[in-house]
């Protein structure tokens, strides 16, 4: 009655294997790595740049030690660190020509030591959570209202437009809170505005109020739709201009995610300059166009340093320098879309910009004014600008939709239409949470969390052979694999482990202890009770069941009511804890269930059993 | 090796109102201390900025404060953390105050002072976020107490549940006023802890249940309260044993586990040891006051319907 069938301890074999496996990367500890990644958007790694990277090392005479490839990053792994910066150098130079435009993020990176066989079937060691391995951590707040009413001051705008075009007599248009309100004089301009505006769009909600019967108002709201789909734009294009700019850092995992509806976490392991991350993070870039200088000798002069009044020097993306004049013609505000395609007629790649209705306006008349010359259209980000393109005026150009052609690859155009789109926030962010943790405060909180862990085992590993003898040995070789097969879960899930995390692998270590615990003492009570030992065996086992399966659930209701409500540390312990009691509830039953019955199911005349003393109180 | 033997079942329920009278008066002093003392946040629920240095020598912290004073921040709180060589620095949020820039200028300051200061730990908690975490942790012990109140009632019976939830919802509240009386930091890590050792300790109460129930069907002619004594007396060793081991391991993370460990390990503790008395002590008084009997065991027999003509 005490053997397991074959095909079940096989199982259990293999589910230990696999566990052993899964866990061995935890054991080869880290090498360092030079990561490469794309820099931009629109630019994919592809298997030629292997090769690129390759003959870069060699030319240089630095030796690697292996060259991996996925889907985002290639990583080259080194000997030493010393290399690692001598590597990173050569593969930076060949692959950079232009330091000021780099088209890749060359970052330093720490590398699995572990065999390559076992990378291969994705067994990747723990991923450690910022406060053990060091690195800043920012929540960022989307000001969302923000962006609404930067679109009503838009809309309102629109409609003076719309109003004056289809000669709607109106007195006067204003955004008052989160609506705009129109005033007309009588109710047959108010139907023919209502008519205007329904036609035009559909984002908008039309009300009317009457405040007096000369004073009409007609109350524009955004409709829902509208209001969601201006958040998840605005979120959206948030994280692509972060990303954007925290290329720059060149942090080799950066974690860039949307939480709730408003809200953006960002993580840069490694990182140590916090002051310059905020400044990255919080720049906020502006797209400016202006007329360029074009008098002749006027650029020479500036070149030889007589910038002339009322101009400044710039360098044109790809080189060239350029003078501009200091009258913005528009901002970046105006701008409402920008999208890579081609020129209808030359086939040529080109941008496609949309501006607002008061952006195509303006834009109209500079055209018109100004055909024949030469616009420049700015990037200014910190206080730095540069010239992202700077076209020729060929016609006016109403009607708000502008194409900048000429001088572009495809891949250029993809990228700077990129660059007008992200280049710029859609909504203001505000830092509400950040943690950075130093490097070396990480190194320890691994060695105090993995001394815990290891003297608590220890302990309760001794007291445990102490008082139960050889089921006691069998109650810690399940404690063992129930540790192991956490890190091996935890490894396979690439969890984020946090030291609360290792906290909670302590205290489910001793709490899954009490599973055999309770098997063992319900042994001991049968045998007091005279039951012969391989019946008792059973007996304890069978009735113990029902205890340990009610016990782990109701922590397991503790510890899901911490995932769903808990963030960051609590989170990290959560996890844990939950994966925890289930894999404590297979090690404590099935694995030493199996030891014992290898033990001890095959002999048919068991006098006793190695369980420590079976004291009877007639003794 | 055998702890107890036990040759006659104790008789802790003639003990009964004793346990729950100490336990009441322990409960009481703890709501005391709440209500007088409070809670002493950490900057997680109350929002600010929290920067950790550490010295390579154990740095004055006077010079530290006055300098601190003198680049805006009077309300600076400067402590030693652990050791004489690590300071932390607490600055509440202030509306007037860019609180982006705090840690920075921190860092400056204290750069300014001199003595090498190497940077450990930011942590910065804008305002909304405090209140959010504080209103999660509440959420969150809800969901804990109703999904354990339905599961035992499922499982067991409602009077188990009631007790049950009672008893260990005192503990919550015993270990909250610990952690008043001595103004101990309450930080997230410390509410986790205090949850965990909800959903354990109820265990206990579990456990003992398992017993009851058993006890009643198995053993006929036995009086409730003796019911339950004989339930406690043969799960006891058990109990000691479990607890013990967990405390074991609970130790070693108060030992080892340095300043960030201290207080979760230290809610721990206090959690086991009330554990232990509360679901096995106050949770068994309850469930025989509640009214518990064999009767509500006995699956009902179905009663034959007579056919009625």
């Amino acid at each position: 009655m005490n053997r397991y069938p074959l095909w079940k301890n096989i199982l259990i074999g293999l589910v230990l294997f696999l566990g052993l496996i899964y866990t061995l990367p935890n054991f080869y500890g880290e090498v360092p790595a030079v990561q490469v990644s794309s820099g931009k958007a629109t630019l994919k790694l592809d298997a030629s740049l292997n090769g690129t990277i390759e003959q870069a090392l060699k030319d240089a005479r630095i030796e690697h030690t292996g060259l991996f490839i996925d889907a985002n990053s290639i990583r080259v792994r080194v000997a030493s660190t010393d290399i690692q910066l001598r590597a990173k150098d050569a593969i930076e130079k060949r692959l950079n020509p232009d330091p000021r435009d780099p088209s890749y993020v060359v970052a330093l990176n720490l590398l699995s030591a572990s065999p390559s066989w076992l990378t291969a079937i994705n067994a990747l060691p723990m991923y450690l959570g910022l406060d053990l391995r060091g690195g800043v951590h920012f929540l960022l707040q989307v000001d969302m209202p923000g962006a609404i009413t930067k679109r009503l001051d838009a809309t309102a705008a629109d409609l003076r437009t719309l109003m004056r075009d289809k000669n709607v007599r109106h007195a006067g248009i204003t955004r008052e809170g989160n609506n705009v309100l129109l005033r007309f004089r009588d109710a047959e301009q108010r139907e023919a505005a209502r008519k205007a505006i329904s036609a035009g769009t559909a984002d908008l909600q039309l009300a009317d109020r009457d405040d007096a019967a000369d004073d009409l108002k007609l109350v524009a709201t955004l409709s829902q739709n509208a209001q969601k789909t201006i958040r998840d734009f605005a979120i959206k294009q948030n994280i692509t201009t972060l990303h954007n700019r925290i290329n720059e850092l060149g942090v080799a995992e950066p974690v860039i995610q949307q939480q709730g509806a408003d809200r953006i976490v960002v993580q840069l392991p490694g990182v140590q300059d916090v002051a310059k991350a905020k400044d990255i993070l919080g720049r906020t870039a502006t797209l400016e166009v202006r007329l360029v200088d074009e008098t002749p000798g006027a650029l020479e002069g500036a070149l030889a340093g007589s910038v002339p009044l009322g101009t400044e020097l710039y360098n044109e993306r790809g080189g060239s320098p350029i003078l501009v004049r200091n009258q913005v013609v528009l901002t970046g505000d105006r701008l409402t879309d920008a999208q890579p395609g081609f020129d209808g007629q030359t086939n040529e790649p080109a941008v496609h910009l949309t501006l607002d209705a008061a952006g195509s306006r303006i834009f109209r008349d500079v055209t018109r004014e100004n055909v024949g010359k030469r616009m420049a259209i700015l990037l200014i980000e910190k206080g730095k600008g540069e010239v992202v393109t700077a076209p020729v005026i060929r016609t006016e150009i109403g009607g708000g939709r502008v194409q900048i052609s000429g001088r572009m690859t495809t891949q250029e155009a993809s990228d700077v239409a990129l660059l007008l789109r992200a280049g710029s926030l859609a909504a203001p962010m505000e830092i509400i949470e950040e943690r950075t943790v130093g490097p070396s405060l990480g190194a320890e909180n691994i060695a105090k969390g993995f001394h815990s862990t290891l003297w608590g085992f220890v302990a309760i590993a001794i007291f445990m052979s102490a008082y139960y003898m050889l089921f006691g040995l069998v109650s810690v070789i399940a404690l063992a694999a129930n540790l192991l097969l956490l890190v091996a879960l935890l490894s396979l899930l690439q969890a984020t482990l946090t030291l609360p995390g290792i906290a909670a692998m302590a205290l489910t270590l001793g709490m899954a202890i009490d599973a055999n615990v309770l098997i063992n003492e319900r042994i001991r009570e049968e045998l007091r009770n005279g039951v012969s030992p391989q019946a008792a065996i059973h007996a304890g086992y069978e009735r113990a069941f029902d205890t340990i399966l009610d016990s782990n659930i109701t922590t397991l209701i503790a510890g899901i009511a911490l995932l769903v409500f808990g963030s960051g540390p609590v989170r990290g312990f959560a996890v844990v804890h939950c994966l925890g009691i289930l894999t404590s509830m297979f090690s404590a039953i099935l694995i030493s269930r199996m030891l014992v019955n290898i033990i001890y199911g095959r002999r048919r005349k068991l006098e006793s059993l190695s369980i420590g003393q079976i004291w009877k109180p007639g003794n | 090796m055998e702890f107890f033997r036990i040759k006659k079942d104790l008789p802790f329920m003639r003990h009964a109102l004793t346990f729950n009278i100490i336990s009441l008066i322990t409960f009481v002093l703890a709501v005391f201390f709440l209500a007088t003392r409070g809670l002493h946040l950490s900057v997680e629920f109350t929002g600010g900025t929290l920067v950790e240095v550490t010295y390579a020598e154990a740095p004055q912290l006077e010079p530290i404060r006055s300098a601190l004073a003198t680049s805006g921040y009077p309300d600076a709180q400067v402590q030693n953390f652990g050791s004489a060589r690590d300071v932390l620095i607490r600055l509440p949020n202030r509306d007037d105050l860019d609180t982006t820039k705090v840690s920075e200028r921190t860092m400056a300051t204290l750069h300014a002072v001199g003595g090498a200061p190497e940077l450990r730990r930011v942590e910065f908690v804008g305002p909304q976020v405090g209140k959010e975490l504080a209103s999660d942790g509440a959420m969150a012990l809800l969901l804990v107490i109703f999904g354990i109140v339905v599961y035992l009632a499922m499982r067991f019976e409602w009077r188990f549940a009631v007790s049950a939830i009672i008893a260990n919802l005192h503990d919550v509240v015993i270990i909250l006023g610990f952690f008043a009386f001595f103004q101990w930091e309450f930080s997230l890590p410390v509410l986790a802890a205090v949850l965990a050792v909800l959903g354990y300790s109820v265990n206990e109460s579990v456990v003992v249940f398992d017993r009851v129930r058993e006890t009643f069907k198995k053993k006929r002619g036995l009086t409730t309260p003796a019911v339950l004594d004989h339930a406690i007396t043969s799960t006891i060793s058990r109990t000691v044993i479990t607890h013990g081991s967990t405390q074991m391991m609970v130790l070693a993370m108060l030992l080892f586990g340095g300043e960030t460990l201290h207080y979760f390990a230290m809610a721990l503790t206090i959690g086991i040891l009330f554990g232990i008395y509360s679901s096995v002590l106050v949770a068994s008084p309850l469930v025989m006051w509640l009214g518990v009997s064999r009767e509500q065991f006995m699956k009902p027999k179905k009663e034959k319907e007579e056919a009625v003509v």
